[in-house]
């Protein structure tokens, strides 16, 4: 168990240092995928296998899927711009980074090893075992269904919302602003058209 | 048995990645995945806790934590899309401007 | 946590042989293909590598193994190197859940479950495997540099998100009536009516027709194979893979079509329950078997029959039919559900 914890995290701590360490977003993109693979690895040895399930469809199957589309879609290939105006925030990451390493360190010395099991709303029915679908959606429709509905209904905006920015409108810049020569012009044109179309006519 | 703070200092080192990310990288895309990091590297801290107080809630959480983030993703691509219709751009510090 | 040596053992073993058998039936399902198609095109297909052409996945094999490893200069190399793989070990990781058949008595061998291993989410598990299929795909079409990859990519990833939501909804009804989304279960639970208490005929008919549309959009197959549309986009995402990496992707996919057709299997046509099968235990797997081929035929058979869809077609046929047809179909299976059982 011990090994199969150290070989995931690894792969976590290698995948999210990708994300953040490369130029390239598709790579970044990559990196995060293998994080999220290397996390439900993780999710099954705490014995959540509906989680761990979902973690791969819903981010590595559905969510990441959409982030490499739009990186395709837009076809960006390097980070296009080099200018870095806010460069003094590089220096604020560093120690922050360390602030958050700190605390790391505190946690490992203060947790202890076995917290006492509080017997509280949500925990697990006896004959159901923690993390199998029925003790989930046990609780999901029973407990929490209201964060479970409230859920569905901010879905149902994003979808309304996204619908709504990507729609290709017509922006200001290409309402063409008519000035009173280009009418003129296009009036002589259409006339011309017709002389045209009628010599055609009579040729006939 | 695995120690609760192993899973808790994983989880703080990713969260803390993603803190450095969302600072240092410019790029709009590359900003919402260090986001994504943070998501989970809170989630997994839910799972843990979930198993070793033997309680349903913290797994639950979980799941609604990635039902929000596949809204705030959708609606998030949708945003980068026009930003980059409208800018021809992805950094977020040409993106200062209110007006087009 | 110990580790039990007997049951690693017994799961490897159980693993190389149903790795075995798929790639067997791989291996015939393209020869079928390429035979079947050539009866429905009036022609002879291949028949002259041994008797009646039988030969033919080996050479073909042999022929994929030799041909020169193509990388394009403009191509992302490593990315291009992965995708293969990526595409192929998901569509094969989800062999271990194929339930071929109930538990038998084998001689020398005892008591025996015919699968791999059963588990609580297996059916998630699935379906968590394939959705990372598409990245195979759409890293191909990104890392190879070329506009017709890149077009067969993009339409791809749209497509696979698209109809993934009408093929998760569309197996609701069915996991509703079995109570479980353990793939044994749901087999055990069609047993009633002299083994013909299938999904397909106890109320979930509509189910098994959106399953099916979909799950073709999903394996890419005619007629929704528009990520490798030949007339327009060349040959889409695999353009510029040639040798045995083009060899891998098409593996990948007749992979996936296996899933598809064994998905379909235990879902709505019972699995391995059929007539006689509590008597005569080993027909499970013949049951099964069969089932799975008629549903490749099927999928040759479209392809031999069918044109293929238009890109703006196929989006609006996903959502604005199938996803609406699916949700129907939910709110009809918990009524019946809720009155019937």
């Amino acid at each position: 168990m011990e090994i199969l914890f150290i070989l995931f995290a690894a792969i976590a701590v290698a995948g999210a240092l990708n994300v953040i360490l490369q130029r390239n977003p598709i790579y970044s993109a990559i990196g995060l995928i293998v994080t999220l693979c290397a996390l439900a690895g993780l999710f099954l040895t705490l014995a959540a296998q509906f989680i761990a399930a979902i973690q791969i469809i819903v981010y590595a199957g559905a969510i990441m899927v959409l982030f490499v589309f739009v990186i395709m879609l837009l076809n960006i290939r390097e980070e296009e711009s080099k200018i870095d105006r806010q460069r003094y925030l590089k220096w604020l990451a560093a120690p922050l980074f360390v602030a958050l390493l700190a605390e790391v360190y505190f946690v490992i010395r203060v947790v202890s090893y076995d917290p006492k099991p509080l017997p509280a709303q949500g925990a697990v029915p006896p004959g159901q075992i923690l993390g199998t679908v029925e003790s989930i959606g046990n609780a999901m429709f029973t407990t929490y269904l209201l964060p479970f509905e409230a859920t569905s209904v901010l879905i149902l905006m994003a979808i309304v919302g996204s619908m709504l920015l990507a729609r290709r409108e017509r922006t200001v810049s290409e309402v063409t602003i008519v000035t009173a020569e280009q009418i003129e012009a296009a009036q002589l044109e259409r006339e011309d058209e017709a002389h045209e179309t009628e010599t055609v006519g009579a040729g006939h | 048995m695995i120690p609760l703070s192993w899973y808790l200092a994983l989880s703080a080192v990713l969260f803390s990645i993603g803190v450095v990310g969302v600072l240092v990288q410019r790029n709009v895309i590359a900003l919402f995945m260090c986001i994504e990091l943070m998501l989970n590297a809170v989630n997994l801290t839910f799972v843990a806790f979930s198993r070793f107080l033997d309680q349903t809630t913290g797994q639950l959480f979980v799941f609604i934590v990635m039902a929000v983030a596949a809204a705030e993703a959708a609606v998030g691509l949708a945003i980068i899309i026009s930003l980059f219709r409208n800018r021809e751009t992805l950094n977020v510090d040409e993106a200062d401007l209110l007006k087009l | 946590m110990s580790i039990d040596v007997g049951f690693l053992l017994e799961a490897l073993i159980k693993i190389v042989v149903v790795f075995h058998i798929v790639l067997i039936i791989l291996a015939y399902t393209v020869y079928a293909e390429r035979r079947v198609l050539a009866v429905i095109q009036n022609r002879l297909g291949p028949n002259r590598v041994g008797p009646q052409g039988l030969l033919q996945p080996f050479a073909d094999l042999l022929k994929f193994i030799f041909k020169e490893e193509l990388v394009p200069l403009a191509a992302n190399k490593w990315l291009y190197l992965l995708a293969p793989l990526v595409a192929l070990v998901p569509a094969f990781m989800t062999m271990i859940v194929y339930p071929f058949g109930g538990t038998v008595n084998l001689p020398w061998v005892g008591e025996i479950d015919l699968v791999v291993t059963h588990f609580n989410v297996g059916l998630l598990y699935v379906f968590a495997m394939t959705s990372l299929g598409v990245y195979g795909i759409v890293i191909a079409g990104w890392a190879s540099n070329s506009k017709y990859s890149l077009l067969g990519g993009l339409r791809s990833s749209a497509q696979m998100v698209s109809y993934e939501l009408a093929l998760s909804l569309s197996v609701i009804g069915a996991l509703l009536q079995a109570g479980s989304l353990d793939l044994v279960e749901i087999v055990r639970a069609q047993g009633g009516f002299f083994g013909l208490g299938w999904h397909i005929f106890w109320f979930q008919p509509l189910g098994f027709f959106i399953f099916l549309i979909s799950a073709i959009a999903e394996t890419n197959r005619i007629p929704f194979d528009l990520p490798e549309a030949e007339t327009e986009l060349v040959a889409g995402f695999h353009t510029e893979y040639s040798a045995m990496k083009f060899a891998l992707f098409f593996l990948g996919e007749y992979a996936n079509m296996l899933t598809a057709s064994v998905l379909a299997t235990v879902l709505f046509l019972g699995g391995w329950q059929g007539p006689f099968v509590d008597q005569f235990p080993l027909l499970g797997p013949v049951y099964f078997l069969g089932k799975v081929f008629f549903f490749i035929f099927l999928y040759i058979w479209l392809r031999g029959t069918l044109p293929r869809f238009r890109y703006d077609q196929l989006m609006n046929f996903g959502w604005k039919f199938l996803l609406p047809a699916a949700l129907f179909n939910i709110v009809l299976s918990a009524i019946v559900a809720l009155f019937a059982l």
